[in-house]
C-alpha cells in the first residue's frame, strides 16, 4: 500500500520476473545479447538513484525480489509473468521453480502465472493441462517471438495456438498476457502487428488478453483493437518508466490509453527485475498530464488508483482491504462544498 | 570527395519504421572510402533484437544507394552487434535478395512491410500539420478539417514534410487536394475527421515514442554515437535527464 496526501493506494504489479541470466546459465551469444538488451533498457530509463550494476542485474534471488517489491517497494500482490526461453538459457530465463516455491510460501503476496508454446503442439498441450494444475494457473504469460528449433516466432491465432487456447479457456486460465518481440516468420509483415490479438479475442471472449506493454512500439493499433474487443486490456510494462525521462510521452500514452480504453482496462507493472516498483509507484501517484498536452483531461486520484492496483486485484480475485476500494458510486450523490 | 558522396549517398537511407535517415539517427557505425572506389560501411542498431527485417532493409538499401554512386566500384556494408549479423552479412556479401538471405522465413518480399511504414509517416505527418493548424486557429472545430487544403496550409517545415510523405505514397501535392485523407488519398466524410485524427494522433505518438527510445538506447549501447545523432526534427526528445 502506499500512502500520499490522504490518498490510499492499493498496489498490484502486474509483471514481475525472477531470472536468472548468468554466464552460467547463457546456452549461447543469443542469452547475453537478450539480457544485455534488458540491461540497456534499465540503464536507459531509470534514474540514476535506482539503476544496477550488472552483476545485481543479472540474477536477485527470492530474498531480494520480495525486498524490492513488498518491503520497499510498496506492493500489495505480484504477478510473476515468466518468459522460457530455452533457446537462450540452459535452466531457462524464468525461474519456474523458484518462482512458484516463492509463490506458494506467500500465496497473499504473489501469484504464480506459468507459460506456453504451442510449437510443442501435443506433448505441450498435455504439459498445459499438468501445469494448470499444479500451479492453480489463473493466467499465463506468452511471448510470441520465442526461438523454436528453426521457428522464431507464432502467433496467437495459429491452429496449435488456438487449441491451447481452448483449453486453456476450459481450465479456467483466463488471463492471457502477451508480449510481442520483434522475429516473427514471414519476415515480410511486422512482427509487432497485434492483428493476431483480435482475432483471438473476438474467438474467446471468456479470456481476457493483457498486451504487455501496451502494443507499443505499435501504440495507436494497440488502441484500435482494444476499443474493439471488451476482453483486451493493457499492461504497462515497459511504458511506465518513460514517466521518469520522457514525461511528456508517457502522458500522450496514458492520455490515448485513457482516451481508447477506459479507466478500467489499464495495469501498472514494473516489469520487475528491469525495473523496481518503489519509485515509479511514487512518481505515478505525483503524475500529471502536462499541461500543453491540453486534448487530455487531468488524471484523477481515483483513476490512479485503479490503475496501480484495483483493475488487476479485480481481474485475479485478489483481496482488496475495504478501506482501499473505491467507494460504491452512490445514485444521488450530494456535492459537498 | 568520395566519401563525403557515400556519406550523402547513406542520408538518404531511411529507417522505415521512425521515419528518419540512418545518418541522423547515428547508424552508421563507420564509413571508410579509399580512392579508388572501395567503400566499407559498418552499422549499428539500438539493440540486438531489433526486427531483422527492418535490419536488413536498412542494410541493403545502403548497399544500393552506394552502389549507384558512379565512381564507386565495391561496397561491403556491414551490420554489427546484431542476433542475425551473420546471416545479413553473409546474404549481403552475396547479393542474396531478402529471400535468399533470410530463406524460409520470408515469403515473398518486404514490399508491404515498406509500405505500410510509409502510410503511417504520412498518417504522422498530416497529424503533425492539422494539429499545428489547430492550435493557431482556435475557432477551428475539428471537423472543419475536413474543408482544409494542402494550399491552406503555411509555407513551413511541418507542411514540406507532408508533401515529401504524399509523394512516397504517390497522391497529389497540388493545392486544392484535401489534407485530411486516408492511405489512397480519398478524403474522410467530415463527420469522420474527429476519430481520424485521434487514430491519427496515436500513430504519430507511437513513431515519436519510438524514434526516442531508440536514440537513447542507442547512446546507452554506443556512448559515442550520441555526436554522431542528428536532433529529430519532427517531435523534439525533450529530454529530461540525459542518458547515459
Amino acid at each position: 500500500m502506499y500512502t500520499k496526501d490522504g490518498e490510499n493506494y492499493f498496489i498490484v504489479d502486474a509483471h514481475v520476473a525472477l531470472w536468472d541470466a548468468r554466464p552460467e546459465n547463457q546456452r549461447n551469444i543469443h542469452g547475453k545479447q537478450f539480457i544485455d538488451c534488458f540491461y540497456d533498457y534499465h540503464r536507459n530509463l531509470s534514474p540514476q538513484s535506482e539503476s544496477w550494476s550488472y552483476d545485481e542485474f543479472l540474477y536477485q534471488g527470492g530474498d531480494r525480489l520480495m525486498k524490492d517489491l513488498f518491503v520497499d517497494g510498496h506492493v500489495d500482490h505480484a504477478i510473476f509473468q515468466p518468459a522460457a526461453l530455452p533457446a537462450f538459457y540452459n535452466n531457462g530465463f524464468g525461474q519456474v521453480e523458484e518462482a512458484f516455491a516463492l509463490a506458494s510460501a506467500h500465496p497473499d503476496k504473489l501469484t504464480y502465472n506459468h507459460c506456453w508454446d504451442p510449437r510443442f503442439e501435443g506433448a505441450g498441450l498435455k504439459q498445459l493441462r499438468e501445469d494448470a494444475k499444479r500451479f492453480g494457473l489463473k493466467g499465463a504469460k506468452l511471448y510470441t517471438a520465442e526461438w523454436h528449433g528453426s521457428s522464431r516466432g507464432w502467433k496467437l491465432d495459429d491452429p496449435w495456438s488456438y487449441r491451447y487456447l481452448e483449453a486453456a479457456q476450459e481450465l479456467g486460465v483466463k488471463n492471457i498476457h502477451i508480449h510481442k518481440g520483434p522475429t516473427i516468420r514471414p519476415l515480410d509483415r511486422d512482427a509487432f502487428d497485434v492483428a493476431d490479438v483480435d482475432k483471438a479475442a473476438t474467438d474467446f471472449t471468456e479470456l481476457n488478453f493483457v498486451v504487455e506493454h501496451c502494443g507499443l512500439p505499435r501504440l495507436e493499433d494497440f488502441c484500435w483493437i482494444a476499443t474493439q474487443e471488451p476482453n483486451v486490456h493493457a499492461g504497462l510494462a515497459v511504458a511506465m518508466p518513460f514517466i521518469h525521462t520522457r514525461p511528456k510521452y508517457f502522458g500522450q500514452i496514458i492520455g490515448e490509453l485513457l482516451y481508447w480504453l477506459g479507466e478500467d482496462r489499464i495495469q501498472f507493472s514494473s516489469d520487475y527485475a528491469i525495473w523496481t516498483p518503489r519509485w515509479l509507484v511514487e512518481r505515478f501517484v505525483d503524475f500529471q498530464i502536462p499541461e500543453e498536452l491540453s486534448e487530455y483531461a487531468p488524471l484523477t486520484p481515483e483513476q490512479k488508483k485503479k490503475i496501480l492496483g484495483l483493475n488487476a486485484a479485480a481481474m485475479y480475485d485478489i483481496p482488496v482491504p475495504a478501506e482501499l476500494q473505491l467507494p460504491r458510486e452512490e445514485p444521488q450523490a450530494v456535492a459537498v462544498a | 570527395m568520395i566519401r563525403d558522396d557515400a556519406y550523402a549517398a547513406l542520408h538518404t537511407v531511411s529507417d522505415p519504421e521512425l521515419d528518419e535517415p540512418i545518418t541522423d539517427l547515428g547508424f552508421v557505425r563507420s564509413l571508410d572510402a579509399s580512392p579508388d572506389g572501395r567503400v566499407t560501411v559498418h552499422l549499428r542498431l539500438p539493440t540486438s533484437f531489433c526486427s531483422p527485417n527492418f535490419a536488413y532493409l536498412m542494410a541493403s538499401d545502403a548497399k544500393d544507394a552506394l552502389t549507384a554512386l558512379p565512381q564507386v566500384r565495391e561496397v561491403e556494408v556491414l551490420l554489427d552487434d546484431h542476433h542475425d549479423s551473420d546471416l545479413i552479412n553473409a546474404g549481403l556479401a552475396a547479393d542474396a535478395g531478402y529471400r535468399g538471405t533470410f530463406g524460409e522465413e520470408a515469403e515473398s518480399s518486404l514490399d508491404e512491410l515498406r509500405l505500410t511504414f510509409r502510410r503511417k509517416a504520412h498518417t504522422a505527418a498530416m497529424e503533425r500539420a492539422l494539429t499545428q493548424l489547430l492550435r493557431r486557429e482556435r475557432e477551428l472545430e475539428e471537423a472543419d478539417l475536413h474543408a482544409v487544403t494542402l494550399g491552406d496550409l503555411p509555407d513551413e517545415r511541418t507542411t514540406h514534410a507532408l508533401l515529401r510523405r504524399r509523394e512516397a505514397l504517390g497522391l497529389g501535392t497540388g493545392p486544392d487536394e484535401a489534407v485530411m485523407v486516408d492511405d489512397q488519398g480519398r478524403p474522410y466524410p467530415r463527420e469522420e475527421v474527429p476519430l481520424r485524427l485521434r487514430l491519427a494522433r496515436s500513430t504519430r505518438i507511437s513513431i515519436d515514442g519510438n524514434a526516442h527510445f531508440c536514440r537513447g538506447l542507442l547512446r546507452t549501447r554506443y556512448p559515442d554515437s550520441a555526436n554522431d545523432q542528428a536532433p529529430r526534427a519532427e517531435g523534439a526528445e525533450n529530454l529530461k535527464e540525459s542518458s547515459a
